[in-house]
């Protein structure tokens, strides 16, 4: 970490647009490497800030989107805890996309991850600094003096000083170099680690927090974009004489595509034709009353079902083989006492996070402000300045709230689009897209298609491991002709599965994108997590062993693998988790007629997982009626909201598990909206149990993801577990179990 | 057309088309936007508001249904929807909080009907109301907790 500093509060001002009296700290934070993203230069500059004002108010300015994993008040816990203060003055104000504030891209379940240690230090820093201040006032030393509680304490008379009525003099205090600062010992947590409320409950109670679809501009317009059912089709022509007549309509013209450059990692824009109003209910109207030609383009053929078939042909051949894969498999195949083979199936599956992708804008001359719900503000920043030839720093993005966004909000497309409209209508403009229009066009989660062999010894033992994968690639959507999984998509529980495995191929087999694909809530995860769970929960069967006792076997020894991060593989914690969750859920107790359970683990995020679901069947459906979770993410910041996500996960896996698939027929998307693109509800809900291993030693990992991928396989295995039949194929809505 | 909505006890005048829903017409031209947009068919309850006490999906109904009418939405207050908040926040409830208005709409009116609702009654009044983020168990927790909440202060 960078030093702490004092900020000039002109600067600050400039950032924040607060201008009360206080002190200000800011430090920089550096970024783990980022693998989809544009190098953004990043100046020294502080990217983190903690404000003391006057009132005793702390406001700590957040660099991360908050889209439901309660960042913020995982944030802010670590600071008010090291900083002694009282809760209820603690705020949290979002930064703007801006390079200043180091990394602020919002995925891969790793703020707490990389932030938690220079919160603490921040808060620790103001501390000293206020304490420091106070010793000086009662000229007494500082060993003599104590924070608590929003207080300083004189220990010899017992006298205390508020914070806010420190400020002045704390503001005058030397910075205390990183050296000086002590951090406080974990037992003596107050807020880390222990269940908080969210910081934004009133807001979110009261229909008072602004998404980005409720930002409202002087004089702003509304917009609709009309976009090619085709990805990357085009507009031929278009008749807009009755869209015109709607009431509200002010204007109807057409964009173009913006194409990112090979090798940039921009998403750029579709095109197509925008309706501009004066509400948004008219330019959705609009929309619909347009009579376009189009040229579909190149992906007019592609058909979901006939991909499917191609690629569960393709990987009954060999593919490359991958690094990482070791022994002989086909050796052992020929010695093992049976093999067993198996084909798995994942559908593309959609966001759809329950605020639709929508971004305000406004285009002046030389510059550009942006409102939008995004995860990663710093790319859509980048874009932005190299297609509308802006410089960077004339560019500023509000983070509004997101209302979800699981991936999706990580691509800022519709900023781009909204950015486009501003412009050519000179005026602020919201564009809005319907459901219709997320789910049509999206960047989808891949489909996936997996073939597994195994090889189990007479003593139920697995001797070898064949693992073929084909997947469209995330990468395709930054470079044509990525026909493969990338290495950083099979690391996601393909190349580093959690078993101990002599002897272990895995086979890349190509996979063409036909769509844009793009990242969802645990990723590849949900490929490996599914393919993985089911098919050791096959091998158990076949092996006649338990599949708890088997997936312990399967792990191993203990061992810890080192692999290129900081966070390395522990078969220990792995297991642990196992155990656990079979003790919670009573693992091989006795259960009602025609209720089955089942188990999987998996490995992400570096964090440990492991899940048990119990069904019951009636008339040939399924329900799911328990789900119990085990998590080892080590130093836990705020227990309340780990158990909020992981609940979280396991409905979005029972989503994706019974409901969630997008097909398409001659190039086009099929569903539509909710009633065809269906999710969990509160009357498919069942009781959730999540618990915590606490590993306060260890660093934290993430959070918001690893819960989702063990749910599918779990549900998989305990319908087997009860009926005896083997679902290989997501989802289960299609078998006609739902 | 110029109509006068009451909404939260307050009177608004609007200047639109008669077809328009009720929805656009709360959050774009009134411009109290904690009523939310999820779907626009009735299929999400995002846009949940209550419209002389019933329960409605307001992206769905047009706003002539509303005129001369009482409108109650998120902005609003009642005695079943402060215990429902309180009972939210006791449950640290929402994760991105988006469709929070819609639930605890749609639980306001579940509270109105049923005095002691079971879990099958939840089951019941709750499901058309999606929760993306999946906070549905503490919901559930959450209205159970509001009926105490208030049966322990009456
Ligand atoms: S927006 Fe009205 S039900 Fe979804
Ligand atoms: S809290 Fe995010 S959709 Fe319900």
């Amino acid at each position: 970490m960078s030093s702490i500093q004092k900020v000039d509060r002109r600067d600050f001002m400039k950032l924040f647009g607060l201008a009360s009296a206080g002190v200000i700290l800011g430090c920089n934070v550096g970024a783990d490497s980022k693998i989809y993203l544009p190098k953004v230069k990043v100046a020294f500059s502080p990217n983190l800030f903690i404000q003391l004002n006057k009132d005793g108010s702390i406001i700590l300015m957040a660099s991360r989107s908050e889209m439901g994993q309660g960042i913020r008040t995982s944030l802010a816990s670590a600071i008010a805890d090291e900083l002694e203060a009282d809760w209820k003055y603690i705020t949290v104000k979002q930064a703007t996309g801006n390079a200043k504030y180091g990394n602020q891209n919002t995925d891969g379940s790793r703020s707490v991850r990389t932030l938690l240690e220079p919160m603490r230090k921040m808060g620790a820093t103001a501390k000293q600094m206020l304490v420091s201040a106070a010793s000086k006032r009662w000229n007494i030393s500082q060993s003599d003096c104590k924070a608590e509680n929003h207080f300083v304490i004189n220990l010899k008379t017992k006298e205390k000083i508020f914070y806010g009525d420190l400020v002045d003099e704390a503001s005058n205090q030397e910075v205390p170099t990183e050296d000086k600062l002590t951090l406080k010992e974990t037992k003596d947590f107050k807020y880390i680690g222990k269940k908080l409320p969210s910081i934004d409950l009133k807001d979110f109670t009261h229909g008072t927090a602004t998404y980005g679809i409720d930002v409202r501009i002087p004089n702003m317009k509304f917009a609709a974009i009309a976009r090619c059912p085709v990805t990357f089709g085009s507009v031929k022509s278009f008749n807009d004489s009755s869209a015109k007549k709607i009431v509200g309509v002010e204007k109807i013209f057409k964009i173009d595509r913006k194409k990112p450059g090979i090798g940039q990692q921009f998403y750029g824009c579709l095109g197509g034709v925008a309706v501009i109003a004066n509400n948004t209910w008219s330019a959705f109207q609009g929309k619909l009353e347009l009579d376009i030609e189009w040229d579909f383009g190149e992906n007019q053929s592609f058909n979901s079902d006939s991909f499917k078939e191609k690629l569960t042909k393709r990987i009954q051949e060999n593919g490359k083989v991958v690094p990482g894969s070791k022994g002989d498999v086909f050796n052992a195949f020929e010695i093992a006492n049976q093999t067993l083979e198996a084909t798995y199936h994942v559908p593309f599956l959609v966001h759809a996070p329950m605020e639709v992708p929508n971004a305000t804008a406004w285009y002046q001359k030389d510059k550009i402000e942006v409102w939008a719900p995004v995860q990663d503000p710093q790319t859509a920043r980048a874009e932005l300045a190299t297609f509308f030839d802006i410089p960077l720093e004339n560019i500023t993005i509000n983070v509004t709230f997101l209302g979800g966004g699981f991936g999706r909000k990580s691509k800022s497309d519709f900023v781009v689009e909204a950015v486009t409209i501003s412009k050519e209508i000179n005026a602020p403009v919201q564009v809005v897209w319907t459901r219709e229009d997320d789910i049509k066009h999206s960047f989808y989660h891949a489909t996936s298609i997996q073939y597994l062999k195994a090889g189990i010894q007479s003593d139920g033992k697995v001797n070898a491991w064949l693992q073929r994968v084909a997947l469209p690639s995330i990468v395709s959507s930054f470079k044509p002709m990525s026909d493969y999984a990338s290495g950083l998509e099979l690391n996601q529980g393909f190349t580093n599965n959690p078993y101990n495995l002599e002897n272990f191929r895995l086979e890349n087999v190509k996979a063409e994108a036909h769509l844009r694909i793009g990242w969802l809530r645990s990723v590849v995860h949900i490929h490996s997590g599914f393919g993985n769970n089911s098919f050791v929960d096959e091998l158990a069967f076949t092996a006649k062993k338990d599949p708890v006792q088997f997936h312990l076997d399967l792990i191993g020894k203990d061992r810890i693998i080192k692999g290129r991060s900081n966070y390395p593989y522990n078969s220990k914690r792995m297991k642990n988790v196992l155990q656990n969750t079979a003790k919670i859920a009573n693992w091989g107790k006795e259960l009602p007629k025609n209720h089955g359970i089942g188990i999987a683990i998996h490995y992400s995020f570096y964090s440990y997982v492991a899940t048990a679901v119990e069904v019951s069947m009636n008339n040939g459906k399924v329900k799911v009626e328990n789900i119990w979770t085990t998590i080892d993410c080590g130093l836990v910041l705020n227990k309340d909201n780990v158990i909020n996500q992981l609940e979280g996960a396991a409905i979005f896996g029972m989503s994706l598990a019974l409901f969630g698939k997008v097909t398409t027929k001659d190039g086009a998307v099929e569903q539509n909206n909710f009633f065809d693109y269906q999710m969990t509800r509160m009357k498919d809900a069942p009781n959730i149990t999540i618990d915590i291993i606490d590993n306060i030693n260890e660093k934290p990992t993430g959070v918001g993801e690893p819960g989702v991928p063990v749910i599918a396989p779990a549900i998989c295995n305990a319908i087997f577990n009860t009926t005896g039949k083997r679902y290989r194929s997501l989802p289960l809505i299609d078998e006609g179990l739902v | 057309m110029k109509k006068t909505l009451l909404i939260n006890g307050k009177n608004y005048t609007v200047d639109v088309q008669e077809n328009m829903p009720l929805l656009w017409a709360i959050r774009d031209v009134v411009g109290l936007t904690g009523t939310k947009f999820g779907c626009g068919v009735a299929q999400c309850g995002a846009c949940s508001i209550l419209v002389d006490g019933k329960l409605i999906k307001s992206c769905s109904t047009p706003v002539s249904y509303g005129v001369d009418k009482e409108i109650f939405t998120i902005e609003g207050t009642s005695e079943n929807l402060e215990y429902l908040r309180e009972a939210w926040n006791d449950g640290n409830v929402p994760q991105c909080g988006y469709c929070q208005s819609g639930q605890l709409i749609a639980a306001t009116a579940l509270l109105d009907t049923v005095q002691n609702p079971t879990d099958e009654d939840i089951n019941k009044a709750m499901s058309d109301n999606i929760c993306r983020c999946g906070t549905y168990t503490r919901i559930r927790k959450a209205i159970h907790k509001a009926v105490e909440l208030k049966n322990n202060n009456s």
